[in-house]
Formats: structure tokens, C-alpha cells, sequence
């Protein structure tokens, strides 16, 4: 098997380019996109520490399974917002939705 | 470290996740972003093969890709967001800077000390796993996961319910 | 303390009566009406008053006021001719004198007494002065009829009264001094009581301060004595102990000069006569007399004859002894040894009496001739004493104030007889109804004559500069008729008078009286027998061969001579002849039955009286005829006053013996100067326009320089009025306007400048500090605000950002970067 470290060094860098994704892109549609990209890495880490660390138990996919249970909820939420938006302001750039600015 | 199947392997899947991860944060035509986000998510669940969660990897392809993915073809369809985009990134510099920076941090500061130097870390405990058998019995036998599963379908009722709320036509309204 | 029987305490009853008067006067029966000014003159000038209401004496003040006055001095006159008539006859009245003194100022271990006396000497002062001051109160009710401040008048010549008989009673120099500064301030008052008039507050001011030069240092004299002597009692100083204390002053150097061989009493005695110099009007302190003309006829009697100058001559008689000295530095004028005091009086007197004389042969004013022949006769007095003749300075005093006294008030006479001229030729030169109607004579008098008295100083040159509107303006018609005349009319002037004789004849017979007494007319006037007899005196002293002698004889001479002439020019010019202006056709005093010419014309009468009689009482006693009529045993007023003086040698007064020659020079100059006169201005009257001949024979400029005065008055200007001024000038433009008001103004400025600056301060510290602290909130706010975009992405950075560094930092501090190491 693989060095755990390989599957921890890709989930991170997964993860950061999920981060970059989420703070750089100027459409809310790429940014829920990565957004799931985020939660993806989370979900390889999670696995790959219980079939390293605690194969014997079963917390770690069921774990797993609940995170995919929530990441789908929250897309769906997340789109129905995106649509609700756009069909207000006719535009889904999170740069321009900035009614709370002070 | 000798090169097995399973190294190749998981340098195969690897590749393929980061690459289709750049490709949806590096897109300009976001249908193809999310051709790439499926992409990206094939090569995740080719992870979980390789972790000994083979449901886990159908559940992947299953929902992430056939729903989640579709979900956002659809979204980025009703949302015209294929032609527009003059500027892709916000402040690119920054960004990437600070996402550079995470990495960076998270490799050196917690990955390297405590895994990468630890060599009682770096092979798995044991081969003896549980299975997908065992976690639909965690999942129904009421001292372990049953709750919880039901809760997650409640979570899943509710975000159902709210997304249409959201997404309705507001003239249908009363 | 019976004052009424004691002759000891009596002389302090003196001057009680007047000083009473006027402070009667002063507080309680001076009240006034206003009315308004109308045509109101103050001797005739109008001040511009408009017809602004001012007080005017009223009927029943002026009544109060008059015999209050009166009142005064008739109590005086009672008591000190009840005082001489009993000196009189008291053989031993001399060495045993009346007096009474207190003690008053304690020193040290020493008092001052002051008190009162009467001694030979003041019982002839005591004599003379309250009758010619009576004379001079009669003549004012009528003179100052019409003034609308007669009650004030009344006030002030009894407070003068008074003065001058603390004067002559006092015992001691504290209280002669007392008197003489009062007299000055009198002289003040009264040469400027028509203060609305400008030349008469600028006499009256130059009176008081030309003696008050003199006074200062007079004072200087009198503390010098006190301070030698440790007393001022005249009899301490002059008589006691056979003049113990005169030694002590001969023999004492003096404290200034003592090197030049000037003895304490030599000093004193220059001092004294410094004073006199300036009270008595010689030279060069002579200037402020003419120019005293300026106050009321009346008061230019009392100066000029009873009061004012007769005091000044009294001092230094009454000091004589002093001058004469005893000890080492003693003098005997009698055998040519002379002190400075000596000498200089017989110098100075001689000398102004000549000088006077000149100037007044060029004076066209009937009162300037007067004042400088008042002069020219003090000058007399002063050289007289100065040759030792002590007897013959005083009898010329007494014998002077009744004829000046006398020709004074007959001068006022004329005046106003001279107005009620120029009245009348108004009168009838504007028959244009000026509603004149009060013409009744007696009120018309009345008003006009009181409305009149100018004492405007009339010399040849300021003629153009009177209004002789003050003269046409009384009718109250307002302005001048240009119709009239040319020229103003000068009341005063003697070219304009002439033939007034027949108009005036009382007036006339008595001012030829005192005119001739002045002249000294042989035998039979007071000023002969006088002037006579300090005439032998000198010509003893000559014939022995003592230079001042023979000088003052010659001065004396030569301006007897002059006396006489002007004199009679006067009295031709204007009684004889024609009148030579139409005013004096007019002229008259209204008839004799009217109050003011009563009362104005009794004292001439009784002087005129003693003007003839008086020298009688001094004839010498070997004198041809008239010696054994009138003293038999010897001439009475020398035997009176020889006794009041310590009978030493060298100052005992001698009785010259009898020489025909003085006598002969007297005849020679009285009549000569008499007949010269009459040849050139009575024998030929003046013709009206005709110029005066005396103009041709002196040349214009020599005569030009007399009535001028031989410019002394521009020369005193030049160097003491305007370098005061200029002083003045200077202290007021650069230290009072430059030096203190800038000081204060710079002060003011200085605050300002500060108030300023602390507002300013106030703006940008206090008030920066209070609007900045907000303000910088405001900006840090504003600057704060900026991070909230409402930009997700933003937020989310930032949150990764710290993240990252709290991750970074937990990391180090935890040592697990530090492990690869």
C-alpha cells in the first residue's frame, strides 16, 4: 500500500485548489463547484485515515456516507439559492452581490 | 518503495483528481466545468476502490457524479453562465497566494511532522477491513447508525423541500 | 482780654472788619439772578455769551454786599484812628509801643510768636491806608453800579482791605509775608475781574507771577533771618537790647557771597528788597503795572496808590534797619558808608525813577501816564531809603497815596464822563429807532457809566487792537454801524479827550490838584514838601562828596523834572482847549445830583483835601516861614517817626540842615516842567487831528521806543514766555502724548495682541483637539469601512488569511516545524 502521506498530500492539494476555486472564481456556480471539490478532499482524507488507522471499525465510512448525505443537501440548497438570485439580479457574480456592504 | 499496480494506480487516480480539479477551478465555459468536476470526482472514487470502500466509490459515482454533477449542468444552464465570463478570477494574485500558502502550511506544519516522519504511520494497521455488509448493519441496528441515518434522510426531506420553496417562481406565491 | 479798652490787644480789631466782610460776602449776601446776557458788558466788553442766561448780581445783594463792605472798613478806620490819635499823644510812643502777641508755631526748644503792633512807623500807615481804602469803597458803589458783579467786586477789596492791614499791623515777617502773598492773590483777582476779557486774565496772570518771582525770594530772605536770628519779631530783630540782634546779623558771614564781604544781613537785605523790587514794580519786575490797568479804576487805585506798592515800600522801611546793619559791616549812610542793600536800592530806585518818567511823557492813555508816574514815585521812595533818608521815604509814601489814590479816581471820572460822550453821539448819529427810551439820566448814567469801565491798556500801538465795539456795542443794537466810524473809539485816549474843563469842573479842579501835587507845586502841595525833603537829603550827601548821593540827586532831579512835564501834558491834553472829538463835546457825567456822580465824587474831595494838607505835617523845621508855622517844635512827622527805630548812630535819621539850593532845584524842575508843559500843549491846545509835538522832537523812533517801553515786554516774552511754552509744548506732545500714551496704548496694544493669540490658541488647540479626536474617529471609521465590501470572496480570504497565520503560529510555538532541524 501507499504511504498514508500520499493520500493525505493529495487530499490537501485537492483541498486548496478547491479553496482557490471558491475564492477566485467570479461565478457563484464555479464557486459552489468548488466548493464540492472541498468537501471531496475532506471525504478522501476521512477514508484513507480509517483504512489506516482503524480499518476494525466501521465510524469512519459511515462517516463518509453521512458527508456525501450532507454535501448533496447543501448543493441543492446552494443551486436553488443560485437560481433564486439570478433570476432577481439577472447575475450569479458574488463579486457584485454586495447589498451588506458598509 | 518498490512501484506496484496499487502505487501506479493510485498515481493514475491522482492525476486524475487534481487535474480534473484544475480544470474547474481553470475554465472559462462552465459546462465543461462541470464535465471536469465529473472528472474530478472519477478520480476521487477510484481512491475509495483503492481504500477497500467500494460502496463508497458507487455511492461517489452514483450521487455525486449522476446528481450532484447533473444538478449543476442543469444550474449552469438556467443560469446562462456559458457565454459570460470576461475575467475568470477575482484578485488571481492573492488567491492564489493564500491557497499556496494553505498548502503549504498544512504539507509542513501538520502532514509532514506528524505522518511523513512518523514511520509507524505510513502503512495501513491491518488488511482485515469491514464491509459494505457491515455498514448496512451499522446503519440499522439501533445502538449504532440508525438515528443518524434517519436524521439524514429528515436532512435530505428538508433540503428537498427548501430547495424548491427557494427556487420557485415568485408570482406563484400567495 | 477786654479788646475794646486794652491798646494792646486793639490792633487785632484791625483788620478784623474787612476779612469779616468778606467772607460775609463771599458766603451769604453774594447771590445772584440769572438773567439773560442780553446786552450785558463787563467793563465794557461783551463776551459771547449769545443771550445765554448769566447770573447778575441782584438789587438787594448788591445793597447787602455794599454796606457790609462798608461796614467793615469804617469799623477799621474807627479803631486805627482811635489807635493813632492816642499814639499820638503819648509822649513816650516809640520806645513803649501798643502790641500783643501769641505763641504759635513751637520748634524745638523755641516758639514762634506772632501777634500785632503799632509802632511810629505803622500808626502813619494806620492813618493813611483805611481812609484811602474808604475813599476807594465810597467810589466803587457808584463806579460799579452796573456791573453785574458788584457784590464779587466788594468781596474782593475787602479781602484786599484786609490783607493790607494785616500787613501794616503785623508785629512779626511771618504775618507781613501772610499779607503780602494775600495781596497778591487779590491782585489776581481783582486785575482780572472782567475775566471774559483776554488782555485782562493776561494781566491779571502776569501780575501774579512777576511777584511772585519777587516773592520767592523774598521768603528766601525771610527764612535766612530765621534761621540766623531764631526770631521774626521786628522789634526782637530791630530795636531790643539796642540792637543786639542787628550785630549778630552784621557780623555773621553770609551763607552765599559771605567771600564777596556780604554780611548775613547784607544778604537778607538784598532779598528783601528783591521782594519789593517785584511788589513795588521797579525795575526790571516794573512790567506787570501798566498792564493792571486792565482791572476796574478802583482797584488801579488801591494798587497803585493805598495798598499794593505802598506795601512793598512799607517792608523795606520797616526793615531798614537791618539794611543798615551793625557790627563789622555796619553802614552810615550818613558819611558814605554803604552795604549792598543800601546801595542797591538807592541804584535801582534811582534809576527806575528816571526810567519810568521817560515812558511816561510817550503814553497816550490817561491811566498808563499814571501807572508809570506810580512807578517813577516808588522809585523815588526806594533811592531815598537807600541814601539813609528814612524819615523822608515814608513821609513821601504817606503824601503819594493820597495823590495817586486821588488822581486815579479822577482818571476813572473823566472816563466815564468820556462814555457818556460816545453814548450820546450814538444816540443821535442813529436815529433809526433803537427803542432807546431808558434815557432818563439818572438810570441812563447808570447803566451806561457802570456798563463802561475799560481797562482796556491803551499804548500807542495796540490802539487797533481793542473792540471798540465793547464801547458802541452796549446799546444792544448788535453790530456796527460802519457809517459811524472808521477808527473804534477809545474812550481812554487823551487825543481824543480836550476842553473836558467845562464839562467836568469838579473832576477838573481836582485832578489839577493831585497833578500838581504829583509835580510837586512849591508850597503849597503835599508831594513839594515831600519830595523836598528827600531832594536836601541827597544834595547833603552830595556836597560831602558820596557818589550814590550825588547820583540819586541827579536822577531824582531829572525826573522831577519829567514828573512835572507829563504831568501837565496830561492836564492839557485833557481839560484845555477844545474838545477835539465829538465824544468829548458830549462828555459829562450826567449833573451832580445823581447817586453814582455823588459817590463817585466825594472821595475825590476829601483826598483833594489831604493832597494839600497833608505835607504840612512834615515841614522841616528851619524852613524859611513855613517851619515856624507849622513846626515850631520841630517837624512833627519826623519826630514821629524817627522813635521807631533803635536810636544808634549810623541809623537814626538825621534832619538834614536847612540849604537854599535843593529847595531852588525843587522850584526849578517843579516849575519848569510845568511851564514846559503848558508851552507846548496848554498855551496852544491841540487841535483834533493835530499829531502830538512831542513825536517831532524826539524823532519817531526815539518816541516809538518810549511807548513801547523800550520793548522790555517783547524782550521778557522772548526769553521766558515762549521758551515755557515751548517747554510746555514739549512735555505735553512728547512726554504726555508720546512717552506716557504710548506707554499705555502700547500696554493696550500688548493685551490685545495677547487676547488674540489665546483666541486663536483657543481656536486650533482646545477646539482642534475637540472637533479632531471625532473627526479622526470619523476618518478611522470611514477608513475601517472599507474592508466591509459585502464581497463573500473577500471575507472568505480574509478568514483564510488568519487562518493560516494562527496556523503558522501554533505550528512554530509547537515545535513541530522546528523538528526537520
Amino acid at each position: 500500500m501507499v504511504p498514508l502521506w500520499f493520500y493525505l498530500i493529495v487530499a490537501a492539494a485537492l483541498f486548496c485548489i478547491g479553496t482557490f476555486g471558491v475564492l477566485a472564481r467570479r461565478n457563484g456556480v464555479a464557486v459552489l463547484m468548488s466548493v464540492e471539490l472541498m468537501l471531496n478532499a475532506v471525504n478522501i482524507n476521512l477514508v484513507a485515515f480509517w483504512r489506516y488507522l482503524t480499518p476494525e471499525k466501521i465510524n469512519g465510512m459511515a462517516f463518509a456516507a453521512f458527508i456525501f448525505v450532507v454535501a448533496a443537501a447543501e448543493a441543492a440548497v446552494g443551486l436553488a439559492i443560485i437560481i433564486s438570485v439570478y433570476r432577481n439580479r439577472r447575475s450569479v457574480i458574488p463579486e457584485e452581490a454586495d447589498t451588506l456592504r458598509g | 518503495m518498490e512501484i506496484t499496480i496499487v502505487t501506479v494506480a493510485f498515481i493514475v487516480f491522482a492525476l486524475i483528481s487534481l487535474g480534473g480539479a484544475i480544470g474547474v477551478v481553470t475554465c472559462h465555459n462552465l459546462f465543461r466545468g462541470t464535465i471536469w468536476l465529473m472528472v474530478s470526482l472519477f478520480g476521487a472514487a477510484g481512491f475509495f476502490v483503492l481504500l477497500s470502500a467500494p460502496f463508497l466509490a458507487a455511492v461517489q459515482v452514483l450521487v455525486y457524479i449522476g446528481a450532484i454533477a447533473i444538478l449543476f449542468t442543469f444550474a449552469v444552464m438556467l443560469t446562462r453562465s456559458i457565454s459570460n465570463l470576461k475575467t475568470r478570477f477575482t484578485r488571481l494574485n492573492i488567491n492564489i497566494a493564500a491557497a499556496i500558502a494553505l498548502f503549504v502550511l498544512l504539507v509542513v506544519g501538520v502532514i509532514g511532522p506528524v505522518f511523513i516522519l512518523n514511520p509507524d504511520l505510513q502503512q495501513p494497521v491491518s488488511s482485515v477491513t469491514r464491509t459494505t455488509i457491515d455498514l448496512g448493519e451499522a446503519f440499522a441496528r439501533g445502538n449504532s447508525f440508525a438515528l443518524p441515518f434517519e436524521l439524514a434522510s429528515l436532512l435530505l426531506t428538508a433540503a428537498m423541500i427548501g430547495a424548491i420553496v427557494i427556487a420557485r417562481e415568485s408570482d406563484d406565491e400567495v | 482780654m477786654n479788646f475794646l479798652t486794652d491798646p494792646n490787644l486793639q490792633p487785632w480789631l484791625i483788620p478784623v472788619g474787612p476779612l469779616l466782610a468778606f467772607i460775609i460776602i463771599t458766603l451769604a449776601t453774594n447771590r445772584a439772578k440769572l438773567t439773560p446776557s442780553g446786552d450785558m458788558v463787563y467793563g465794557g466788553f461783551r463776551p459771547p455769551y449769545g443771550n445765554m442766561p448769566i447770573p447778575v448780581a441782584t438789587n438787594w445783594s448788591r445793597i447787602l454786599s455794599i454796606s457790609v463792605g462798608m461796614g467793615g472798613i469804617i469799623m477799621s478806620l474807627l479803631v486805627s484812628w482811635s489807635m493813632v490819635f492816642r499814639a499820638i499823644g503819648d509822649h513816650d510812643f516809640g520806645s513803649k509801643i501798643f502790641g500783643n502777641n501769641i505763641p504759635w508755631l513751637a520748634t524745638g526748644t523755641s516758639m514762634l510768636n506772632v501777634g500785632v503792633m503799632v509802632d511810629p512807623l505803622n500808626a502813619t500807615l494806620l492813618f493813611m491806608v483805611p481812609l484811602a481804602v474808604l475813599c476807594i469803597f465810597i467810589y466803587s458803589i457808584g463806579y460799579m453800579a452796573a456791573d453785574p458783579r458788584q457784590s464779587r467786586f466788594f468781596a474782593l477789596i475787602s479781602l484786599f482791605a484786609g490783607a493790607m492791614l494785616t500787613l501794616t499791623v503785623s508785629d512779626n515777617l511771618l504775618f507781613l509775608f501772610v499779607g503780602w502773598e494775600v495781596m497778591g492773590l487779590c491782585s489776581y483777582l481783582l486785575i482780572g475781574f472782567w475775566f471774559e476779557k483776554e488782555s485782562a486774565y493776561k494781566a491779571a496772570i502776569k501780575a501774579f507771577t512777576t511777584t511772585r518771582v519777587a516773592d520767592v525770594i523774598m521768603l528766601l530772605g525771610i527764612v535766612y533771618l530765621y534761621h540766623v536770628t531764631g526770631t521774626l519779631n521786628f522789634r526782637e530783630i530791630m530795636y531790643d537790647n539796642n540792637g543786639a540782634m542787628l550785630e549778630l546779623l552784621g557780623n555773621t558771614p553770609a551763607i552765599l557771597f559771605g567771600s564777596f564781604g556780604f554780611s548775613a544781613a547784607s544778604l537778607i537785605g538784598v532779598f528783601l528788597i528783591i521782594g519789593t523790587i517785584g511788589k513795588s514794580a521797579q525795575f526790571p519786575l516794573h512790567v506787570w503795572l501798566p498792564d493792571a490797568m486792565q482791572g476796574p479804576t478802583p482797584v488801579s487805585a488801591m494798587i497803585h496808590a493805598a495798598a499794593m506798592v505802598s506795601a512793598g515800600i512799607y517792608a523795606i522801611i520797616r526793615m531798614y534797619p537791618v539794611f543798615v546793619g551793625a557790627g563789622a559791616f555796619a553802614a552810615d549812610p550818613h558819611h558814605g558808608i554803604f552795604t549792598q542793600p543800601l546801595m542797591l536800592m538807592a541804584l535801582v530806585g534811582g534809576f527806575t525813577a528816571l526810567f519810568a518818567a521817560t515812558m511816561a511823557v510817550a503814553q497816550n492813555d490817561v491811566k498808563a501816564v499814571l501807572a508809570y508816574s506810580t512807578i517813577s514815585q516808588l522809585g523815588f521812595m526806594m533811592a531815598a531809603l537807600g541814601i539813609g533818608a528814612y524819615v523822608a521815604a515814608t513821609f513821601h509814601l504817606i503824601t503819594h497815596a493820597f495823590f495817586k489814590a486821588l488822581l486815579f479816581m479822577a482818571s476813572g471820572s473823566v472816563i466815564h464822563a468820556m462814555e457818556h460822550g460816545e453814548h450820546h453821539v450814538h444816540e443821535h448819529a442813529h436815529g433809526d429807532g433803537h427803542g432807546h427810551d431808558d434815557h432818563a439820566p439818572t438810570h441812563a448814567n447808570t447803566h451806561e457809566h457802570g456798563a463802561h469801565d475799560h481797562s482796556e491798556v491803551h499804548d500807542a500801538h495796540d490802539h487797533d487792537a481793542d473792540h471798540g465795539h465793547a464801547g458802541h456795542a452796549e446799546h444792544g443794537h448788535g453790530e456796527e454801524h460802519a457809517a459811524h466810524d472808521a477808527h473804534t473809539f477809545d474812550p481812554q485816549d487823551m487825543m481824543n479827550m480836550g476842553g473836558l474843563r467845562h464839562k467836568i469842573p469838579v473832576t477838573f479842579y481836582a485832578f489839577m490838584i493831585g497833578g500838581f501835587s504829583l509835580a510837586g507845586f512849591p508850597l503849597i502841595t503835599a508831594g513839594f514838601w515831600s519830595k523836598d525833603e528827600i531832594l536836601a537829603d541827597a544834595w547833603l550827601g552830595a556836597t560831602e562828596g558820596f557818589g550814590p548821593h550825588a547820583f540819586v540827586f541827579v536822577m531824582l532831579a531829572i525826573a522831577a523834572f519829567l514828573t512835572a512835564f507829563y504831568t501837565m501834558r496830561q492836564l492839557s491834553l485833557t481839560f484845555f482847549g477844545e474838545a477835539r472829538t465829538e465824544e468829548a463835546a458830549h462828555a459829562g457825567l450826567g449833573g451832580p445830583m445823581n447817586i453814582v456822580s455823588q459817590t463817585m465824587q466825594l472821595p475825590l474831595i476829601i483826598l483833594a483835601f489831604f493832597a494839600i494838607v497833608a505835607g504840612f505835617a512834615g515841614v522841616p523845621q528851619d524852613f524859611p516861614i513855613f517851619g515856624s508855622i507849622f513846626s515850631s517844635d520841630g517837624s512833627f512827622f519826623f519826630h514821629l517817626v524817627e522813635r521807631s527805630v533803635v536810636p544808634l548812630d549810623n541809623i537814626a535819621p538825621t534832619h538834614p540842615p536847612f540849604n537854599i539850593f535843593p529847595v531852588l532845584v525843587s522850584f526849578a524842575v517843579a516849575l519848569g516842567g510845568l511851564y514846559l508843559g503848558w508851552v507846548m500843549y496848554g498855551r496852544k491846545p491841540l487841535k483834533a487831528g493835530e499829531p502830538d509835538p512831542l513825536v517831532a522832537i524826539l524823532g519817531p523812533s526815539l518816541h516809538q521806543t518810549l511807548a513801547r517801553r523800550y520793548y522790555m515786554d517783547d524782550l521778557y516774552t522772548l526769553v521766558f514766555v515762549k521758551p515755557s511754552q515751548a517747554v510746555a509744548n514739549f512735555v505735553n506732545v512728547f512726554i504726555d502724548k508720546g512717552v506716557i500714551d504710548g506707554i499705555l496704548h502700547g500696554v493696550a496694544r500688548v493685551f490685545t495682541w495677547l487676547g488674540d493669540f489665546i483666541k486663536v490658541l483657543n481656536l486650533w488647540l482646545i477646539d482642534g483637539v475637540s472637533d479632531g479626536i471625532p473627526h479622526g474617529i470619523y476618518k478611522v471609521g470611514g477608513w475601517l469601512r472599507g474592508t466591509q465590501t459585502g464581497r463573500i470572496q473577500q471575507y472568505l480570504l480574509a478568514v483564510l488569511i488568519v487562518t493560516v497565520l494562527i496556523g503558522i503560529v501554533l505550528a512554530v510555538s509547537s515545535g513541530a516545524l522546528a523538528a526537520p532541524r
